[in-house]
């Protein structure tokens, strides 16, 4: 089976020192260290996996479903932003990072 | 629950009733119009004759009805907005292999033949290499790769169009009993016009593909990332 994504981690919402801001979550991308390398990744869609006890359409995996909006900081963080707000349980989990849509 | 009484104006100088609303509630139409007579006024002997237009003056001093602007209906602007198909990507053009990203076929190298008219990429396996029919797929779903096949001496037909791809409307459930308990559910055998289509479509690009060494084995693999591989480190 093709994989056909790379992986990120979730590290945890947008804030301030004292204040976060859901709607927007940070996304460490693997083997991306610097702001220049994230511009290929603009854009591209972000799932987070995760699984559910109960079976919905023959699966218990179900999926969260966001874009990678820009970048954050000089190092290679991502902001990403999902239709609904990633749970704060998933903090520090995998999220696949999508190479559509694609732009080469 | 009283009701509110109404105010008579909106807002200083706007009527809460449209003029042609105030006209019938107040009856107006019961009032017989007088004609008044418009008079005008002949210079008296030895007063200067006026140069200047009589209606340019009414014209320039009349007072704005503030009202007016509240009356006035605004006309939609019309729309100069043509659809148009998405520009396609300068690295893809006919003979491009691409990597499919989505979809039934993910991973899999196909050739580009066309652009259709929807803005879809026509796309082919060959068949015969792997598997992948024609098919129409959204460029934002591919990557273009730098691998081209030659397909300048080749045209493609103009049949293939969204017109051929378009899905065929399932029958309406009668409501009988075999319907239901899905006796009728047997898989459809593909038209056979279509799989004729795909041969004579196909026969061209296979014959462009069997010149170059290794580009039918590369159209039978797939793409995949390996485990250290970043995208945005790769050269397609």
């Amino acid at each position: 089976m093709a994989v056909l994504y790379s992986k990120g981690r979730f590290l945890g919402f947008k804030r301030g020192q004292r204040a976060q801001h859901e709607n927007t979550a940070l996304i460490q991308l693997e083997n991306v260290n610097s702001k220049e390398e994230t511009t290929y990744y603009e854009g591209k869609r972000v799932a987070y996996l995760f699984r559910a006890p109960t079976a919905k359409k023959g699966s218990n995996i179900r999926c969260m479903w966001g874009r990678i909006t820009r970048p954050h900081g000089n190092s290679g963080v991502v902001r990403a932003k999902f239709r609904h707000n990633l749970p704060p349980s998933a903090m520090g989990s995998t999220v696949r990072v999508m190479m559509y849509p694609s732009n080469i | 629950m009283a009701k509110s009484a109404h105010k008579n104006q909106l807002a200083p100088g706007i009527s809460r009733l449209s003029r042609s609303k105030v006209f019938s509630k107040r009856a107006a139409y019961k009032v017989a119009k007088e004609s008044k007579p418009v008079a005008t006024e002949a210079p008296a002997q030895g007063e200067h004759k006026s140069y200047v237009k009589n209606d340019l003056v009414v014209a320039l001093t009349a007072k704005r009805n503030v009202m007016s602007q509240a009356l006035e209906v605004r006309k939609a602007k019309a729309t100069h907005k043509a659809q148009r198909a998405p520009k396609l990507r300068q690295s893809i053009t006919p003979g491009t292999v691409l990597i499919m990203l989505a979809g039934r076929f993910r991973g899999q190298r196909v050739v580009f033949l066309k652009q259709l008219a929807s803005g879809l990429l026509l796309i082919t396996g060959p068949f015969k290499l792997n598997g992948i029919p024609l098919r129409r797929v959204n460029q934002a779903y591919v990557i273009a790769t730098s691998t081209k096949v030659d397909l300048s001496s080749y045209k493609v037909g103009a049949k293939f169009n969204d017109e051929y791809f378009k899905h065929e409307q399932v029958a309406k459930l009668t409501g009988t009993e075999e319907e239901f308990f899905g006796k009728e559910a047997q898989k459809k055998a593909h038209p056979a016009h279509k799989i004729a289509d795909q041969k004579t479509a196909d026969k061209d690009v296979v014959a462009a593909v069997a010149k170059v060494p290794y580009l039918a084995s590369y159209l039978a693999s797939s793409f995949t990332l390996s485990k250290g591989q970043a995208p945005h480190t790769l050269q397609f």
